[in-house]
């Protein structure tokens, strides 16, 4: 028997539960406390208990060791609320994916918990209400480096029926690892919004006193009740003060720290605009919202994949995929001895797309002879767009265009903001 | 006072910061008021347990002050910042705290786990301190250590104005290791030995930081017929028996007041208390304070009647006044209030003293508080004031207490509940192993008292100038140097003892003289290259030119040691111009002639080889006259 299932066993004999109090009875000496759950990283042997001063302590237990049950948890009632409802205010709706941002804290156990409904996400910020009112789903609960098409889709689904229902926006509230991914793909998916769409994440989670979860939704709240935008947007921290939260496009939005608050950026363009004080001020044009029904339009190749380029990149390193986009080095360029196997998987009818490490600038293969080569090689430019909205737009253009020629220039059009024509000299970091 | 007596009960708990890198991150711990960075934030209240969020606390939030931080690049990164997750925890930290459960014979949990302290007043980024239990049940002489944990400071509180309160970042995470005793202290002096055993153990670590601020002790208290009163930030261990002496007297007296009240007054006299507006009658009063409050024309002047109180809030142990003023300065913004006992006073006579115990139906017994301001401020502080009146009636109330510089206290909070903690999950669990404990106790400091008697023994110091050295931390810097060079001993003493702490005085460097600089100091001393008189000269130096040689530096300093036949050039010269000064003055022309030599050879000669020549210079001028 392993030291784990003995002491499983040893617990199940005396009939201790997560969130009852034992006493650990060890060379003579007792330590009484309520049952933790098993840390990840805890040693095998370990019992974790709470003490009656808080404090959390592991305690070893071996074949000498006794546990006694003192007794059993009073189990509490959860309260359950109602969602205000004020005919004054506009409605949105809120549809849950998971995330940070929907984590709590089960203070009994310590045990990180998804929000289970979105009522629970918004009365954990309820300055919500005075916004705007709630109507409040669940989509799906997984952490965002799960999501892939089919949660895509689903999604596209769920917020045109939300707004064709007649809310006045709706927000998605999100892990921020791959937002960018998603915001993308629903940019694409979604035709003729009526209203705001914003996807909305948090760098810590709710159950702590300075999440910045609070001033996140809150500011999506603002955006998707009072804005007229048309567009799907992420809002999140502008800075890493409290002081204002920015509106990014998105399919020019990407996540650039790996825990800053203000992690999300506006890739060679500027922010839509920011949220200070509860006021929208806008910096630049975007799509205005329609009176129209929202069409999904999620038809979607997916045998697509991204290679990121590096020295010594080898042929055999590209796979043959309907689609790939390449990661190149500068302003698009792969070492020179895969070309033939690029050009190879282009005549048997790959597309292959070209955007740049470099994340900020234009792809231009014009300059330099490995570029035109990769032209001559049939390689499309992704002009300023990111790699991971290249992904996306390749993946729908797939399922869009009849013909190489028609997906070619589907991945030229500006579709949903995804390539500007002119890059303001302001865009960079 | 017998102390056994009166069942005066009470426990220690020291806050110590640790000498290593912070808690959670590689910075050093280090106080710095360089600003390089500033960020504001907001903090609100979480969800409880049942998911649901208090409304009030909400508004409370709302109301709530926004903490601006101002930091610098030198002592905080993403971490303070609340940016970035927490690294591993110090590894140091852990030892130092797993040491000194060892010399408090305490037993160290097998496990430790980092827990979240819920604080939303701004002092921590996160909005809770980290802290963990490393060891419990030890024992220090007869009082039991209840409990050992490690810590991460709070950030320091720069200044509060308006809604905005500004903290520095460069304290937060320098991590603290937190003793708690049970009560089982027996006297204020007790208490004071306690806490000094713990410090020098502390100490004998090497990996505590010194100096003020760096230490904090609380103190819990209480006796027959008292309460547990929690008494915060006591500095010093000369102030410890003094604020537990004083807080005796307080809890006595308070009790003494109890008597004489309940002799004096029913419950319900305090009850249905008549705010009564003065503005009209005292409006004419040559009172400074009132003339100054009343300017402002939406002031007005009220006052209730504190039945039983005469004489009573003014006594010397228990200050009923100060403490009825605490109560309405923290509940609203009034500057003070003014009671019966302390008049005549503030221009306030005794006929308008008379007056308002008339207009207020006072008798014999009975006391009254003035409070002057805005309508509402003086409600809510005269509503403060009636609050805490009926307290005394009941004694001794549990309550948290900040230690002044006097070593008195004063009123901070009420006593909290149990603090809501839960885990730190971004800092996983970790094993105390029993190798790991075998090697703390194979690598377990020197006692101090043990190394205080060796020190007598083996460096033939006296019992002053070995407290001295231990105390100061450089005891192993001496033990190294004195081993090296025995002969320079009492130099090597006072060195370390006097001439760097003087240099610091100066706002010179002293860090950056390191223990092979003064080697290299004492070694040219050894070889007579110059004299000891010259050591804060080259010190001096050497702080300020840190790519330099002993050599050079003897020389900038131009103190390169004469020989014999130089030193009596000199001498001789000097002696030369003042022949007739010597013919005078005979044999004591020594004394003030050694001042002109010493005043031209200082450092570039040893003094008593100075006075020597001298002598015998001076003995030939007189025999040869």
């Amino acid at each position: 028997m392993t030291r784990r299932r003995y002491i499983e066993e040893k617990l199940r004999a005396v009939d201790a539960k997560i969130g009852d109090t034992i006493r650990i009875i060890k060379d003579g000496k007792g330590m009484e406390g309520v049952l933790m759950p098993h840390h990840e990283f805890s040693g095998d042997d370990i019992v974790t208990i709470k003490l009656e001063n808080g404090y959390n302590i592991g305690v070893a237990v071996d074949r000498n060791t006794d546990i006694v049950l003192i007794k059993k948890q009073k189990m509490g009632i959860r309260k359950t609320k109602k969602i205000p409802f004020d005919p004054n205010k506009p409605t949105i709706s809120i549809i849950g994916t998971g995330g940070t941002i929907a984590c709590y804290v089960d203070y009994r156990t310590g045990a990180v918990h998804p929000a289970t409904s979105a009522e629970e996400l918004a009365f954990s910020v309820p300055e919500i209400f005075e916004i705007c009112n709630v109507r409040a789903h669940v989509a799906f609960q997984m952490f965002s480096e799960d999501i892939d098409v089919s949660h895509w889709k689903k999604l596209a689904r769920y917020v045109a029926k939300e707004l064709n229902n007649g809310v006045h926006g709706v927000i998605i509230p999100h892990g921020t690892d791959t937002m960018g991914y998603t915001s993308a793909a629903l940019s694409f998916m979604l035709r003729n919004l009526s209203g705001p769409v914003v996807l909305v994440g948090a760098q810590r989670s709710s159950d702590r006193p300075s999440s910045d979860a609070a001033q996140n939704l809150t500011a999506a709240a603002t955006v998707a009740s009072k804005s007229d935008i048309g567009e799907v947007v992420v809002v999140m921290h502008g800075d890493i003060s409290d002081t204002f939260s920015t509106i990014h496009r998105g399919t020019k939005v990407r996540k650039f720290h790996t825990s800053r608050r203000d992690a999300f950026k506006t890739v060679n363009d500027i922010p839509l605009g920011k949220i200070e004080d509860g006021k929208i001020m806008f910096n630049v044009e975007y799509r205005k919202k329609t009176d129209g029904k929202v069409l999904v339009d999620d038809k979607m190749e997916e045998d697509v994949g991204i290679v990121y380029s590096y020295p010594g990149l080898r042929p055999e390193d590209i796979p043959e995929k309907k689609g790939v986009v390449l990661v190149g080095t500068g302003l698009g360029h792969v070492p020179n001895r895969v070309i033939p196997k690029i050009k190879q998987l282009i005549d048997n009818g790959s597309i292959i797309v070209m955007t740049s490490q470099c994340i900020f600038g234009r792809i231009n293969m014009h300059v330099y002879s490995n570029g035109r080569d990769l032209i001559k090689a049939g390689v499309i430019s992704g002009e300023d767009m990111l790699h991971e909205t290249a992904f996306v737009k390749l993946m729908w253009a797939l399922a869009h265009g009849k013909n190489r020629e028609e997906i070619e220039r589907l991945m030229k059009t500006n579709i949903a903001g995804e390539i500007t024509e002119r890059t303001r000299a302001d865009t960079f970091i | 006072m017998d102390y056994r007596k009166i069942g005066f009960k009470a426990g220690l708990e020291i806050h110590q910061q640790l000498d290593t890198n912070k808690l959670f991150c590689q910075c050093p711990s280090k106080i710095t008021e360089d600003i390089d960075y500033s960020f504001t934030r907001f903090l609100r209240p979480t969800q409880s347990e049942m998911g649901d969020i208090d409304q009030a606390a909400v508004e409370e939030a709302k109301k709530n002050r926004c903490f601006l931080y101002t930091a610098s690049n030198q002592s905080t990164c993403l971490v303070e910042a609340d940016e970035e997750p927490p690294h591993h925890a110090n590894k140091e930290a852990i030892n130092t705290c797993l040491t000194i459960a060892i010399l408090l014979n305490a037993k160290p949990i097998d496990e430790i786990h980092f827990m979240r302290k819920i604080v939303i007043d701004g002092s921590n980024t996160s909005g809770f301190q980290r802290t963990a239990l490393i060891a419990i049940n030890g024992k220090i002489d007869n009082v039991k250590i209840q409990t050992i944990a490690l810590e991460e400071d709070a950030a320091r509180k720069i200044k509060e104005k308006n809604k905005t309160v500004n903290y520095g970042l460069d304290r937060l995470g320098i991590p603290l290791i937190e003793i708690a005793t049970s009560a089982d202290i027996k006297n204020p002096e007790h208490a004071r030995k306690t806490a000094e055993k713990i410090g020098l153990l502390l100490q004998s670590t090497k990996k505590v930081k010194k100096g003020l601020g760096t230490i904090r002790q609380d103190l819990n208290i209480s006796i027959q017929g008292g309460a547990r009163v929690e008494i915060k930030g006591i500095q010093s261990l000369s102030s410890i028996s003094k604020v537990a002496e004083n807080e005796t007297k307080r809890q006595m007296g308070l009790i003494e007041i109890k008597k004489i009240l309940k002799h004096r007054i029913k419950k319900g006299d305090l009850e249905n208390i008549k705010h009564i507006d003065l503005t009209n009658t005292l409006r004419k009063s040559n009172s400074n304070i009132i003339k100054k409050l009343l300017k402002n024309n939406a002031s007005c002047i009220k006052a209730i009647k504190l039945p039983g109180f005469h004489g009573l809030l003014k006594q010397r142990d228990t200050r009923l006044g100060r403490e009825l003023a605490v109560y309405a300065r923290i509940s609203t913004d009034i500057g003070g209030i003014i009671h019966s006992d302390e008049l005549p006073g503030y221009g306030i006579n005794e006929k308008e003293k008379k007056e308002i115990e008339k207009i207020l139906g006072n008798k014999e017994n009975d006391a009254f508080v003035i409070a002057i301001g805005k309508e509402t401020t003086v409600n809510n502080a005269l509503q403060a004031v009636i609050k805490r009146a009926k307290m005394f009636l009941d004694g001794v109330p549990e309550e948290v207490r900040r230690a002044l510089p006097d070593d008195t206290t004063e009123y901070m909070r009420p006593l909290p509940g149990a603090a809501r903690m839960y885990p730190e999950t971004d800092v996983p669990p970790i094993r105390i192993t029993p190798h790991h404990i075998q090697w703390i106790k194979k690598h377990l400091p020197e006692k101090i008292e043990e190394k205080h008697k060796r020190f007598i023994k083996q460096y033939n110091l006296n019992e002053e100038q070995t407290k001295q050295i231990i105390s100061s931390g450089q005891d192993d810097n001496f033990e190294k140097l004195a081993k090296q060079f025995p002969n320079l001993k009492k130099v090597i003493l006072r060195t370390l003892l006097n001439t760097l702490p003087e240099l610091e005085k100066e706002g010179i460097k002293t860090e950056n003289i390191d223990n092979n600089m003064l080697n290299q100091v004492f070694y040219a001393l050894e070889e007579e290259k110059y004299a000891k008189e010259a050591i804060p000269k080259i010190l001096k130096y050497l702080a300020q030119h840190r790519q330099t040689t002993i050599d050079k530096a003897i020389e900038a300093c131009g103190l390169k040691k004469l020989s014999q036949t130089e030193i009596t050039q000199i001498i001789k010269k000097i002696v030369d111009e003042k022949k007739e000064f010597i013919a005078e003055r005979g044999k004591d022309s020594l004394g003030p002639l050694m001042g002109i030599a010493m005043k031209e050879l200082r450092g570039k000669a040893d003094g008593k080889i100075i006075s020597k020549i001298l002598q015998k210079e001076i003995e030939k001028t007189i025999i040869s006259s």
